[in-house]
């Protein structure tokens, strides 16, 4: 973890008509570091999420991304400046392979469109086989390059999740944002995901992490931030946040006669 | 309905037996046996005159190369160019026959009613100025998703049909006639009473389409349109620019569907506004649902059986659209998916497991 600044989520408002999602948020994500974003449901951590990637525009505010701008960008622009991110619930590209699935996420660094397709020329060529070979690689690294080939439909659900990281992997990110990716796991899967987790931070990548498991939370981020209805509540290292009295009220609400 | 189903999983385990033996041949037999295919098919004029099984596909009342040209080509092709807007990139455009009019007028415009260059020319050009009003339909309307999409493109096959009616500059509802033919090649004339020449030529387009889709959909282009139908928000999310993919599936279904009305337009050398229907759009689209949407050999199939079909049972006269629809509603009934539902692509998968080393394609 450095002190460089990768992403300035800097005093967003989100609202849907009359509903404040997110009231004057501001985060900053460092590089190289895990930044877990825990609250309780309905806190606004996925609408960040979406903000960031550019689902929603923000009623107010800017998110800066390597120094520059990407607020106003379109959602595929913004994947191509860097941010990659996997949904909550999943949402695969089911009648593909997974290879495939990967492919697409690759898909964004290039370049070759219909002309290119049409003619098969060697950069086409190139290209392909590039994005063939890294999606293998990535299969590998998430363990689940035995299926390569089976419609992601058809695979388990930690598969599927696992496929998730590796599609936005593959869009070679340098900020990964996963949207609680270890709903639904056993402890045995969640303690794999974690290793995972971390494998992919000492490769460089910078990981933003929605989770509700407040073990996996808790081990593996360098930082927390707290959401609760809209608005942060706490920040800084797992050990503070875990201690913190406000953090302890919006998890565990506060006693009729503290109030 | 039970002893059919039996007859219909008999003839399935028949075909997977023929597949299995396909597969364990070598490449030669296999590459002999595509030539044959080829072959046979070009011959499919005569195939009436088989002894045995000739009366299956016979059509009564039509000559069958006829049937083979104006009916089975054009449903083809239009399939083919339908099926990577619907099946590929799964927009639901219901005004395709609004294409297939532009590449039928241009031709008439350009051999015939304000020009007259051959119709070699003039075929490159439909299938531009096809290419180009996807495009310029594609731009204010690949914004709407699925139902509202569905209505403008209706909308707009409705408005060629009807602008082309009112303009004198078209032929208004008197329609062009003398329309410019294909140039003779060698012994093969393109006249008014042979229609096997129009067939073959047809046929070359048909495999030049498929040559050229192919190759489209295994590669980054057909993953994108793929994964735009699978989860359009989740697809630009990875990267896809997913506003100019859609626009290019537009962009090119255009272009096939305008290639088969120059295709049509040459042919037949007459064309008016009542050769272009709102009806074709749906039956257009009932040939890629229902042979597979998504899947080549599915559109190519439906496009045969929407064509063939009623020509077959031409001699039943009113009655044979009533026995069409039941056809179609069976079809939809026992295989929902079309005859040939789309299969996820074992291309990749066959890369790595052959002999573990990856083939560049």
């Amino acid at each position: 973890m450095t002190n460089e600044v990768l992403l300035d989520f800097n005093n967003v408002t989100m609202q849907f008509g009359g509903v404040t999602a997110l009231s004057e948020v501001s985060v900053k994500i460092f590089r190289g570091e895990i930044l877990g974003l825990i609250g309780p449901n309905g806190a606004g951590k996925t609408t960040c999420f979406n903000v960031m990637t550019g689902v929603y525009q923000p009623t107010q505010g800017t998110v800066m991304f390597n120094g520059s701008d990407i607020t106003k960008l379109k959602r595929y622009e913004i994947t191509q400046s860097g941010i990659a991110r996997t949904f909550q619930n999943i949402r695969l590209f089911s009648e593909m392979t997974a290879v495939e699935n990967v492919m697409v996420g690759a898909d964004a660094r290039k370049t070759s469109s219909i002309p290119a397709s049409l003619l098969r020329t060697k950069r086409q060529r190139t290209e392909e086989k590039e994005s063939y070979d890294r999606s293998m690689e990535l299969l590998a690294l998430m363990g689940i390059a035995d299926r390569a080939s089976d419609a992601a439909r058809n695979l388990p659900y930690g598969y599927q999740r696992r496929l998730e990281i590796a599609r936005a992997l593959a869009t070679e990110p340098e900020l990964l944002c996963l949207d609680e990716p270890a709903a639904g796991f056993n402890p045995a899967e969640k303690q794999e995901l974690n290793e995972l987790i971390l494998k992919i931070r000492d490769q460089g990548y910078t990981v933003l992490l929605i989770e509700h498991d407040m073990n996996v939370v808790m081990k593996i981020s360098d930082r927390v931030t707290v959401l609760d209805f809209g608005r942060k509540i706490a920040e800084g290292l797992p050990q503070e946040v875990r201690e913190n009295p406000d953090v302890i009220a919006a998890y565990l609400g506060v006693p009729d006669d503290a109030a | 309905m039970s002893q059919l189903l039996i007859l219909w999983k008999r003839f399935y385990s028949l075909f997977a037996g023929v597949q299995a033996h396909w597969k364990s041949m070598s490449r030669v037999q296999r590459l002999s046996g595509y030539a044959l295919a080829v072959l046979a098919l070009y011959l499919a004029p005569w195939w009436p005159k088989i002894p045995g099984i000739g009366w299956l596909v016979n059509t009564p009342g039509t000559q069958f190369s006829t049937v083979l040209n104006d009916q089975v080509i054009i449903f083809v092709l239009v399939a083919l160019g339908l099926n990577v807007v619907v099946g590929l990139a799964g927009l639901l455009d219901l005004g395709y026959v609004g294409f297939y009019a532009v590449g039928a007028y241009v031709v008439g415009v350009l051999t015939s009613q304000h020009a007259s260059l051959p119709w070699i020319v003039a075929l490159p050009i439909a299938v531009l100025v096809s290419m180009l009003v996807g495009v310029i339909l594609g731009t204010p309307t690949l914004r709407l998703r699925g139902d509202y999409l569905a209505i403008v493109t209706l909308g707009f096959g409705e408005i060629i049909r009807i602008s082309a009616k009112n303009l004198d500059w078209l032929g208004a509802s008197r329609g062009i006639s003398d329309i410019g033919k294909p140039p003779s090649i060698g012994p093969l004339k393109f006249g008014v009473i042979d229609p096997k020449p129009y067939y073959w030529l047809g046929l070359t387009l048909v495999f030049l389409v498929v040559f050229c889709l192919y190759r489209l959909e295994e590669s980054r282009v057909g993953r994108a349109w793929t994964a735009i139908r699978e989860d359009e928000d989740a697809a630009e999310l990875m990267g896809v620019n997913t506003f100019k993919f859609k626009l290019w599936a537009f962009a090119i279904g255009a272009a096939v569907g305008g290639l088969a009305g120059a295709h049509y337009a040459g042919k037949v050398g007459f064309i008016s506004p009542d050769n272009f229907p709102l009806q074709l759009s749906i039956l257009f689209l009932a040939a890629v649902v229902l042979g597979g949407s998504g899947n080549m050999p599915g559109a190519i199939l439906g496009g045969i059986m929407v064509a063939w079909l009623p020509e077959r049972f031409r001699n039943f006269t009113d009655k044979r659209v009533l026995v069409f629809g039941i056809a179609l509603v069976l079809v939809m009934v026992f295989r929902p998916e079309g005859l040939l539902p789309r299969r996820v692509r074992t291309k990749t998968a066959m890369r790595t497991s052959s002999d573990g080393k990856e083939v560049a394609q």
